[in-house]
């Protein structure tokens, strides 16, 4: 078994919801706040609650809203179509939302003082990681270790890690490839679909895949 | 008015279950993860203040949470409010207002309501690093905190979304005194300069009401109370309380019977203690014009295996309810796999994702279309009710608020 160049640190990653004083009750509302609010927040209503929308039709809570507070159908699917594997920086997935909210209400004008059935209440993720003083040296260690990760790091390492990393890649993929030498399995890993798998689903693919490669 | 017959006594004591427990359900990552934070945390004590030991939503969750987080080694003191009836039929002025309710009280029981808390400060010890004060009941003991380098917490259980007032521009300034708030769902919160965060409630899996239950004693439940266990069962779990429309759910059995030969279950209590829940129990018993189906329980406060039984053994279980806190009944059923019908009203649409975790509704007409879907499609019925489980294993155990308990301390502690 190839040993890492680099351990695999293990942590507990753990999120607090702070709930913001903005609230939009409009679209217009809703694209002003998107300006103005912080990063955490952006990136809590689309990163953080991915898992809540593993059940849901959209893939975060702009899209979310704006089909069940607003029947807002076109616009919910053009928010939910942002693909968040492809963000790097919470400022660029900013002005994505926005425009893609300026562009509709040029197109639906009348839409963006239209009250919304309920209002959306801006929020925030505040982060709390701690070192479980645990470490991986060989990928049969670190399959391990996910198998006994908690919900809450597995999404710190494999989907909020991209923001961290600003590299289009996970925290799994980017220690295989560097610590290992394995660039072929960081690739596979981090191909593993978070939209369409619940977390429970990415830890098996994830432990699935790590198993059955050749050591 | 007396309980039903056939309730059982009052049951032995539960034993106390521990941390390790808890991963029958939630997994042990979730617990070694909870071992992790609570390790970071140097507090000499905390403290939780509340205004009863027994009876009540809040000192139901304390009563499990103060003994895990003493597992934890986070030393926790339980304190509870001393009033008396003259207090207390203040306190209930203030909750029937800061739901909504014009303020039913003299001007006189600001006064009162504040020297009963400076009593209350007088008496305490307040050596501790951290603070919880739960609901509105013990805010003034915040002035406790001046000249000490503690941390205070509000923890607001109730909806304070469209407060009366003149009751929250008295009980505001006391909540301004605090580092954060904690509330169980965005829209019930106020705009406030201090940092607001969302605190969900959360049920105990391991607790008599949840615990997993042989279907043979299920079986015995259902046949002690006279309920066929052959045909659908419709159930509504909650106090006699007109907010919770018995009589509507009532009229939407009626109108789903035209189609299924189902039948009903109203089990709750609040009907001995309450001179209104007997009034409330009276017209229930009068709108369900004595048919067989419907099986009105009144039962006695230590009912909960018998709750939960009546629950696993339900078709379908319904919360109609007109105006709700959070609603923690619901959870309770999703996590024995039930599928749900409810009211979109105070915190059930956080629980219940329609048509993902249950349905929700608006209407007797429409509880009643709904309950016929489900009767009518028993996969997605099925389907429904493992989602819901899901999410309540995911958001609305006790674990998870213990967690966001000492995230919390954590931020506050040690920041």
């Amino acid at each position: 078994m190839k040993p890492a160049k680099q351990p695999f640190d293990f942590v507990a990653a753990s999120y607090l919801i702070r709930i913001r004083p903005e609230r939009a009750w409009t679209l217009a509302e809703l694209a002003q706040h998107l300006g103005s609010v912080s990063e955490d927040s952006i990136f809590y209503h689309t990163f953080q609650s991915l898992e809540t929308h593993h059940y849901t039709v959209f893939s975060n809570d702009f899209a979310q809203w704006c089909l069940t507070a607003c029947n807002e159908a076109v616009l919910a699917e053009e928010l939910s179509a942002v693909d968040l594997r492809d963000i790097v920086a919470v400022e660029e997935l900013r002005k994505l939302l926005i425009g893609k909210l300026e562009v509709h209400l040029t197109r639906v004008p009348q839409a963006g003082d239209r009250p919304a059935f309920e209002p959306f209440y801006f929020s925030e993720a505040v982060e709390t990681v701690v070192s479980l003083d645990s470490q991986a040296a060989t990928l049969g260690e670190l399959a391990a270790g996910i198998r006994r990760m908690g919900n809450q790091t597995l999404h710190y390492h494999f989907i909020n890690s991209r923001l961290r990393l600003r590299l289009q890649t996970n925290d799994f993929s980017n220690w295989i490839d560097d610590s290992l030498g394995l660039p072929e399995l960081a690739r596979k890993v981090n191909r593993i679909d978070f939209y369409t798998n619940t977390l429970g689903g990415i830890r098996r693919e994830l432990v699935q895949v790590m198993e059955s490669w050749p050591q | 008015m007396a309980p039903v017959t056939g309730a059982s006594p009052p049951p032995n004591p539960p034993t106390m279950p521990h941390l390790a427990d808890y991963a029958a359900v939630g997994g042990d990552p979730e617990i070694r993860e909870l071992r992790a934070l609570a390790s970071r945390l140097d507090v000499r004590s905390v403290k939780m203040v509340n205004t009863t030991a027994v009876g009540g939503g809040v000192a139901e969750i304390l009563n499990r949470l103060v003994p895990l987080l003493e597992e934890l080694g986070i030393r926790t003191k339980w304190e509870v409010l001393k009033g008396g009836e003259e207090f207390f039929a203040v306190t209930k002025a203030f909750h029937n207002a800061l739901h909504g309710e014009p303020y039913q009280g003299s001007p006189e029981w600001f006064e009162r309501f504040v020297a009963v808390n400076d009593e209350n400060r007088k008496r305490m010890d307040w050596d501790d690093d951290l603070v919880v004060i739960h609901d509105p009941q013990p805010l003034p003991l915040v002035l406790a905190r001046e000249g000490r380098n503690s941390h205070w917490i509000w923890r607001c259980h109730i909806d304070l979304s469209r407060p009366n007032i003149e009751v929250w521009n008295f009980l505001r300034p006391f909540v301004e005194k605090f580092d954060a708030g904690l509330f169980s769902a965005p829209a019930f919160t106020q705009s406030l300069p201090i940092p607001q965060y969302l605190f969900y409630p959360a049920i105990d899996p391991l607790s008599d009401k949840n615990r997993e239950l042989p279907a043979e004693y299920v079986q015995q439940v259902v046949e002690r109370f006279g309920i066929d266990s052959k045909r659908p069962i419709l159930t509504q779990i909650s106090r006699f309380d007109r907010l919770k429309d018995p009589v509507g759910v009532i009229q939407a059995y009626r109108s789903v019977r035209k189609y299924f030969d189902c039948q009903l279950v109203l089990a709750g209590g609040g009907a001995d203690d309450d001179p209104e829940g007997a009034k409330v129990l009276g017209e229930v018993e009068e709108a369900s014009n004595a048919d067989p189906d419907i099986h009105i329980l009144n039962l006695p406060p230590w009912s909960h295996l018998e709750i939960n039984a009546l629950q696993r053994a339900s078709t379908v279980v319904i919360q109609k309810s007109l105006r709700e806190g959070f609603g923690l009944t619901v959870s309770e059923a999703l996590l024995k796999k039930k599928p749900v019908v409810a009211s979109a009203v105070g915190g059930i649409p956080v629980q219940v994702i329609h048509k993902v975790t249950g349905l929700l509704t608006h209407s007797v007409e429409g509880t009643a279309y709904q309950i016929r879907f489900l009767l009518s499609n028993p996969e997605f019925a099925r389907q429904l009710g493992e989602n819901g489980r899901e999410h309540v294993k995911e958001n609305f155990l006790l674990t998870h608020n213990l967690r966001r308990y000492l995230l919390l301390f954590l931020n506050l502690h040690h920041r």
